[in-house]
């Protein structure tokens, strides 16, 4: 069971909390877990064919998932993943 | 009977050897001279001094001296006006352990007039001495790098959330020119966070609101108003003319020109962005270090990555980013400590965390990599295209 951090714009797909759990033993099966719980997030961050979208950055701890195994990067349950969508807002 | 001066003086001559200013002056302007302490008060020092001395008065000779001398058996030329006080304060740092002390002969007098060459400091006024007096404190910072802050140009993208804080800031820290680039009016609704702009100044221009407010705050600071926004016609100009960006704007358009246009006109780009309870910063070094687009290859769709105008943000957090920012770009004009570059700061202001996640430079990266080819394109349209492509055939709600 890994800790996922939600990221605000999906905290409403997970019932307004910031961080929630998922059973997995890869970052892809993790994602799978979270989705499956909370179909809300799958719609905003996988495409058609169930792949994620490329805007959507993965870390495993502080670490970028592209950089370690990607979705087939092993996580344990102390690992925690993000999910982190680049954020615009700054000036209004 | 106790020693007089001219005793103190005498056994100070027994153990110190004096060098005339002819025996030293060739290596001096090889630059490969002792290190050359100049003991006498602040105006002395302001009227010249050696070349390449550094300036520790003699009253904090004993705390100060280890700064700049680091080893024992460095080579230390001790200088005062006559090379008398020099004298003293050579004994008194061969009684701390320096092995190696000698003392200036005459001094900067005898110096001066053997016309070997002097160097005259830029100098604070008395006025900007006081106003700047606890970053003068700063070793890190000091007089030069005051001097240095007052010389540099920020250019800031937004004076809104992110822009106010981090351009009043700046402004009191003497940063010299500043340039804000916003085209918008202050509104009510904007006053919840954006603190340089006030009640009576609803309906004007940011960028001269946020004039205002500076010019009372540090009259001496430069604005350059620019009531625009920054486009591909104008983007590259722009930076040219400035030593660092500060990214404060509300949209990935324009997120994604600056990051583009930093790379190519080689400005550093200090980073944040805000939402509600959250920011993120970072600093990107062009081809030192990742770009923006390492970090974020293509901007989310538009109902992913709401403004703050449709999402909400705590006027709070503003100031903490933005002057996360000014932070950084101090640290970046003066060249000090470790930037956020290759790291993202992420604030949570519900939790009170700040987390770290490592940023890399992508081989492969489109505006920074070996094989990009970077040229400044339609990023509204570039930024609707990647945003919508399949993620609308996924059927989430928009």
């Amino acid at each position: 069971m890994s800790n996922v951090k939600i990221p605000p714009v999906l905290r409403q797909a997970v019932g307004g909390e910031r961080v929630v759990q998922a059973d997995g033993a890869t970052v892809g099966e993790v994602l799978d877990d979270l989705c499956t719980r909370h179909p809300a997030v799958g719609a905003q961050i996988l495409t058609s064919d169930g792949t994620l979208h490329k805007y959507v950055n993965l870390y495993v701890n502080d670490e970028d998932a592209r950089l370690l195994q990607w979705t087939d990067t092993p996580v344990g349950d102390a690992d925690t993943l993000m999910i982190l969508p680049a954020m615009a807002g700054g000036a209004r | 009977m106790s020693p007089s001066y001219q005793d103190l003086l005498a056994a100070a001559r027994e153990v110190i050897p004096e060098v005339e200013p002819s025996e030293v002056a060739p290596r001096v302007a090889e630059g490969a001279g002792p290190l050359i302490i100049d003991v006498r008060e602040t105006g002395e020092w302001d009227q010249g001094h050696l070349p390449g001395a550094v300036h520790v008065p003699r009253g904090f000779l004993e705390s100060r001296v280890a700064g700049v001398a680091h080893d024992l058996d460095h080579e230390l030329l001790i200088s005062c006006a006559s090379g008398q006080r020099s004298l003293l304060a050579a004994v008194t740092l061969r009684d701390m352990g320096y092995t190696n002390v000698s003392n200036l002969a005459g001094g900067f007098a005898r110096w001066k007039q053997n016309n070997h060459p002097v160097e005259v400091p830029r100098i604070l006024t008395p006025a900007q001495r006081s106003r700047y007096s606890r970053h003068v404190l700063i070793p890190e910072v000091g007089e030069e790098g005051q001097l240095k802050l007052l010389d540099s140009r920020v250019l800031l993208i937004g004076a809104g959330g992110l822009g106010s804080p981090a351009a009043y800031y700046l402004a009191a820290a003497g940063a010299g020119t500043i340039g804000l680039v916003d085209d918008d009016v202050v509104d009510e609704s904007n006053l919840q966070r954006q603190i340089i702009h006030t009640t009576d100044r609803v309906g004007v221009n940011k960028g001269e609101s946020a004039k205002e407010a500076i010019r009372a705050l540090n009259p001496e600071v430069q604005v350059n108003v620019h009531p625009f926004r920054v486009n591909r016609d104008n983007v590259l100009d722009l930076l040219s003319d400035y030593d660092v960006v500060v990214d404060g704007a509300d949209n990935f358009p324009t997120r994604y020109l600056l990051a583009d246009a930093a790379l190519m006109t080689r400005t550093p780009l200090v980073h944040a962005s805000i939402l509600r309870f959250e920011g993120h910063a970072s600093v990107f070094m062009p081809y030192d270090g990742p770009c923006y687009r390492c970090l974020f290859p293509e901007p989310p769709p538009p109902d992913l990555a709401p403004s703050c105008g449709e999402a909400g943000v705590l006027g709070v957090l503003c100031g903490v980013m933005g002057n996360v920012q000014a932070t950084e770009a101090i640290k970046v004009l003066l060249g000090i400590g470790d930037t956020l570059a290759g790291r993202l700061l992420i604030y949570d202001a519900l939790g009170m965390t700040f987390t770290e996640l490592k940023v890399r430079r992508d081989p492969d990266c489109p505006s920074c990599g070996p094989n990009a080819d970077l040229q400044l394109r339609d990023y509204e349209a570039w930024c609707a295209g990647v945003g919508s492509h399949d993620h609308e055939a996924a059927g989430a709600p928009a």
